[in-house]
């Protein structure tokens, strides 16, 4: 290194941000995923608060080298609380070509941008879709561009590292450019590396030669950035302040698979998991499937309509039945939720929803399976629905769904989603004692006075809940038989009575209705007091709403903000609360399924703001609608 | 006598090392204790009475706790069934009982866990469900009433009706080739397969002992007639006067021999197939349930009246290999052992934590 390099070098500036946002995107096969973890990791570990967006093909390899293929990791991170991933990129690390063209529409001018040169040769250039080279045609003249001819380098630091040569083929070098890229970034902004380092090593435990190829392009990318002129700042985001207490990084899924772990304990019950693998629902099941020291036994399906049958064939013997899905699924097991309402068994049914209808986008999010919750069965077949708001949320609103199912003996409705179910954010591990216990007590005795002494009815109610006793097969004394044909009020006895018929219908509302009473009433965010406009949300659209009223209210502007989390019933309090304002803004990633329901329910005249493009709400985006709708 | 894991003694039980696990009944128990106080509605003269008294009849042979009982159905004539058993049961929805039943067995070892179901319920809407119980070996014990009809949509076609069968849906006589359940079954590498015939109540009682012995998925197909919509089905295999000609008694370690005085025989032919030759005659089989290899049970599974003049009837293969529902739990109980009972703060901890303070 000549001096005057050394000179710059220690004279770069670092400048302090309060928030960014990166993203990095390659092939399917660049270990793109991997790479905004494991920066994800290390942000973590610094104190950040962070939220993260994963975007990737639904093809396992699509054709290499083409925008089709190309996957995507955003990761957005603060020194305060923040609510979503982050609108645009300020950093975009492209790997090659198509990774370029994909994103670049998303970048903002003077946005860095970090491009793997060794990848924009002509045929990649060509499968890619571009007739010139961006890197020379001006097309990038907007941007601050880092051109790095990664894919060199790596293989250069790779072989040079002690004890690779020989025992690492060119491709295997090539294959760590992933980490070149991470140590590149992590130097860029101030991040730890222990923990990357330790990571590889423990991944690659089997092949260490492959282990110390990784660690040393990461260091590569690091030292990269040390010396190189290409960077004139580096950046630094300080920890933020956050709520005192031990955190750690989850994403939706696994937040939601340890809410059914800990439901199976604080009930009591043994969890069972029937279910048949469906983007983006499956982590759920190999989480769970990994847990059998908890007693979970977790049950691969032939099909979608086998996995809730066998989930409801475990609550019929007393355990916690599970089922995880996504629309498609739900579809399939309509009927059997039909039968368990009619049974009034426990069973929880996790819909991990998708874009649809029919297969449509199964790697990107939407929350348009609500009336499908709501209305999708033969008859009148009500069940409860839930939907948490973030990926730590999942957690909790796993066990509410177990607590009402079990309470209630009925099925519920759990709507996650794709944005849920694939994002992370640091969440504030929850101590043991603050977990809600909900013990379940199985009918061990007769219940009712008979002609010829003691009988057991399955369906004579509790007076306070509907519930009905819930007797399991090995309890003496009460034998008895269920099924999905109308039974006699109380007996359970086979009855087409058409008076029993429409008593056991209106029985069987009013016991999903009377949850109401059980949740707690609809908060409403207005700091002021003065708003005329409520905007109301469910489901994910939590963090981008908030983001969004955030700004609008930094500007001066007024604006009330209400989440659901219980979309059936409704809180007792959501109609003289849609009532107080002037206007009802229901933005929802769907075409207004929330606003038909309210409006329906409390005859309030909701607006709407709707989109389907597989991605979550921009900050910017419902800030704009939002004064829109304030102004007008 | 056999001693029960929860330490009670039953008389003469059928038995075997999973519904050892089933508590036993505190005492002897009677037909009219597994008979519920509905009301039987079939039609008067159907097949399935007879099936009813039978296994009302056998339950009490298991010498289990009646409320360690279970039986799951899904939609069909058939599927009434456990309404009229009182033990606990399930009335589900069509072609998914084998589903829900698998759950309910390989969550609670404690339970006898039984399926009814019919031809179409089985083999039309539910043959998925059917095949992958039966190639798990879940623990469940699987009746299926074949009357070669669907009848509580009142008389179409089903899977098992013959070609050119002239129903309401096919006024010019049905076009689809029947299911063979004992070849699909023993496609599908079940453990035990099993036939009989809804009026031989000694012989259905033999091989629901069969099936009962048998440690997992247990198959029993059942001729049933429908005296409404396909009467006289399996006339042939219950007129005194002709169905020792017709009908193939299976034992294992047994020739294969049928006919007055047992005068015929089977053996293997040239084609590969089985061929009916006279008991005399070199070659002649000897049947081997238990065989791994299901070649010469898949080919006994071939005879049929219609392409060898002789049904076989009783159990085709009976093999002992571990239960999925087993090996599920046992699962379960070496994870417990290794790790110990799981810790469900250190599981949501994970392993990459900061603290703030």
């Amino acid at each position: 290194m000549s001096e005057q390099v050394r000179e710059q070098v220690r004279e770069r500036e670092t400048r302090r941000l309060d928030r960014v946002v990166v993203r990095f995107a390659g092939d399917s096969g660049d270990g793109m995923q991997l790479t905004g973890e494991q920066f994800t990791s290390e942000t973590a570990a610094f104190g950040n608060d962070l939220s993260t967006l994963p975007d990737f093909p639904a093809e396992i390899r699509a054709p290499a080298g083409t925008p089709a293929g190309v996957s995507g990791f955003q990761l957005h991170f603060s020194d305060h609380d923040i609510m979503t991933p982050g609108d645009a990129p300020d950093v975009l690390v492209a790997m090659n070509p198509a990774a370029l063209k994909a994103y670049l529409k998303d970048l903002p001018p003077g946005a860095d941008l970090i491009v793997n040169t060794d990848a924009f040769t002509g045929g990649n250039l060509k499968k890619a879709g571009y007739t010139a080279d961006p890197l020379t045609d001006g097309t990038l003249d907007k941007y601050r561009v880092h051109k790095v001819p990664l894919t060199s380098m790596t293989i250069n630091a790779v072989n040079a590292a002690d004890g690779v040569a020989g025992a690492v083929n060119k491709k295997e070098a090539e294959r760590a450019k992933n980490m070149f890229a991470l140590g590149l970034m992590s130097w860029l902004y101030h991040r730890p590396t222990t923990g990357t380092e330790d990571f590889l090593r423990q991944k690659f435990a089997k092949r260490p030669e492959i282990a110390t190829a990784n660690i040393a392009a990461f260091r590569a990318g690091f030292n990269y950035g040390e010396t190189t002129e290409s960077f004139s700042v580096t950046y630094e985001v300080a920890p933020a302040r956050m709520k005192a207490g031990h955190y750690r990084r989850v994403s939706g899924n696994l937040a939601l698979s340890y809410g059914l772990v800990a439901a199976g304990e604080l009930s009591g019950l043994p969890v069972f998991l029937g279910s048949y693998p469906i983007t983006p629902a499956s982590d759920i099941l190999h989480e769970l499937s990994k847990h059998k020291q908890f007693g979970v036994r977790t049950f691969q399906a032939e099909d979608e309509i086998a996995g809730i049958g066998a989930a409801l064939g475990a609550s019929f013997g007393g355990a916690l039945g599970v089922t995880t899905t996504s629309g498609p699924g739900v579809a399939l097991k309509s009927e059997t939720i039909g039968l368990a309402v009619s049974l009034e068994l426990p069973l929880l049914v996790i819909d991990i929803q998708r874009g649809g209808p029919s297969t449509g986008l199964p790697t990107k999010t939407e929350q348009a399976d609500l009336l499908q919750a709501m209305f999708g069965r033969n008859g009148e077949a009500p069940v409860p629905i839930i939907a948490p708001r973030s990926p730590a949320d999942c957690f909790d609103a796993a066990i509410e769904a177990a607590r009402i199912a079990t309470k209630y003996r009925t099925p519920v409705f759990l709507l996650s989603d794709g944005y849920l179910a694939n994002g992370s954010e640091p969440w504030l591990l929850p101590l043991r004692e603050s977990l809600p216990e909900f013990s379940v007590e199985f009918a061990t005795a007769p219940n009712h006075d008979g002609p010829k002494g003691p009988e057991f009815w399955p369906y004579l109610r509790d007076p306070q809940t509907l519930a009905r006793p819930w007797a399991i097969p090995g309890t003496p004394g009460l034998e008895h038989r269920i099924g999905g044909i109308e039974k006699a009020d109380g007996s359970g006895n086979i009855s087409y009575d058409p008076a029993n018929h429409d008593r056991m219908v209106r029985l069987r509302q009013a016991k999903v209705d009377g949850i109401a009473a059980d949740i707690p009433p609809l908060e409403v965010d207005d700091p002021s007091g003065s708003a005329r406009v409520l905007v109301l949300g469910w489901g994910s659209t939590y963090g981008p709403i908030t983001a969004g009223v955030r700004r609008v209210r930094a500007k001066g502007l007024q604006v009330a903000q209400a989440h659901l989390r219980h979309l059936n019933p409704f809180p007792a309090n959501t109609g003289e609360v849609l009532r107080s304002y002037d206007r009802v803004l229901v933005p929802e990633m769907n075409l207004g399924q929330l606003r038909t329901l309210v409006r329906s329910e409390f005859l309030v005249d909701a607006i709407g703001y709707n989109q389907v493009r597989g991605m979550p709400f921009k900050a910017a985006e419902l800030a704009g609608v939002l004064e829109d709708v304030i102004n007008q | 006598m056999t001693v029960t894991t929860n330490g009670k003694v039953a008389a003469g039980r059928v038995t075997n090392r999973l519904l050892d696990l089933v508590p036993a009944a505190a005492a002897p128990q009677t037909r009219k204790e597994f008979t519920s106080d509905q009301e039987v509605r079939w039609c008067p003269g159907c097949g399935d009475y007879a099936i009813l008294a039978t296994v009302q009849g056998f339950l009490p042979e298991l010498g289990i706790a009646r409320e360690n009982v279970v039986f799951i159905s899904g939609i069909g004539c058939s599927s009434r069934f456990p309404y009229y058993l009182n033990t606990y049961g399930m009335h589900s929805i069509h072609g998914r009982a084998p589903a829900i039943a698998t759950g309910l067995a390989t969550s609670r070892p404690d339970l006898s866990v039984w399926v009814i179901t019919g031809d179409g319920d089985s083999l039309s809407i539910g043959g998925n469900h059917l095949l992958h119980a039966l190639r798990r070996n879940v623990n469940i014990k699987i009746l299926m009433f074949n009357n070669r009809i669907y009848g509580l949509t009142k008389g179409q076609y089903s899977p098992t009706s013959e070609v050119g069968k002239i129903t309401k849906s096919t006024p010019h006589g049905s076009l689809d080739r029947p299911y063979n359940p004992t070849s699909l079954t023993l496609g599908a590498e079940a453990t035990f397969v099993a036939r009989s015939v809804d009026s031989d109540r000694q012989h259905l009682t033999s091989v629901l002992r069969a099936a009962a012995e048998h440690p997992g998925a247990a198959f029993v197909e059942i001729f049933q007639n429908c005296n409404i919509f396909n009467d006289g089905a399996f006339d042939s295999l219950k007129d005194r006067d002709t169905r020792d000609d017709v009908t193939l008694r299976l034992e294992h370690g047994q020739p294969l021999a049928f006919g007055a005085d047992s005068g015929k025989a089977v053996r293997r032919g040239a084609d590969g197939g089985l061929e009916i030759c006279a008991a005399t005659d070199a070659g002649v089989l000897v049947h081997d349930a238990h065989a791994v290899d299901p070649s010469q049970q898949f080919a006994l599974s071939r005879l049929t009246g219609d392409t060898h003049g002789v049904t076989p009837i009783g159990v085709f293969r009976d093999v002992d290999v571990p239960s999925y529902d087993e090996e599920l739990n046992a699962q379960i109980e070496r994870a417990q052992q290794r790790q110990g009972k799981g810790d469900l703060m250190s599981l949501i901890a994970g392993k990459e934590t900061w603290t703030i303070a």
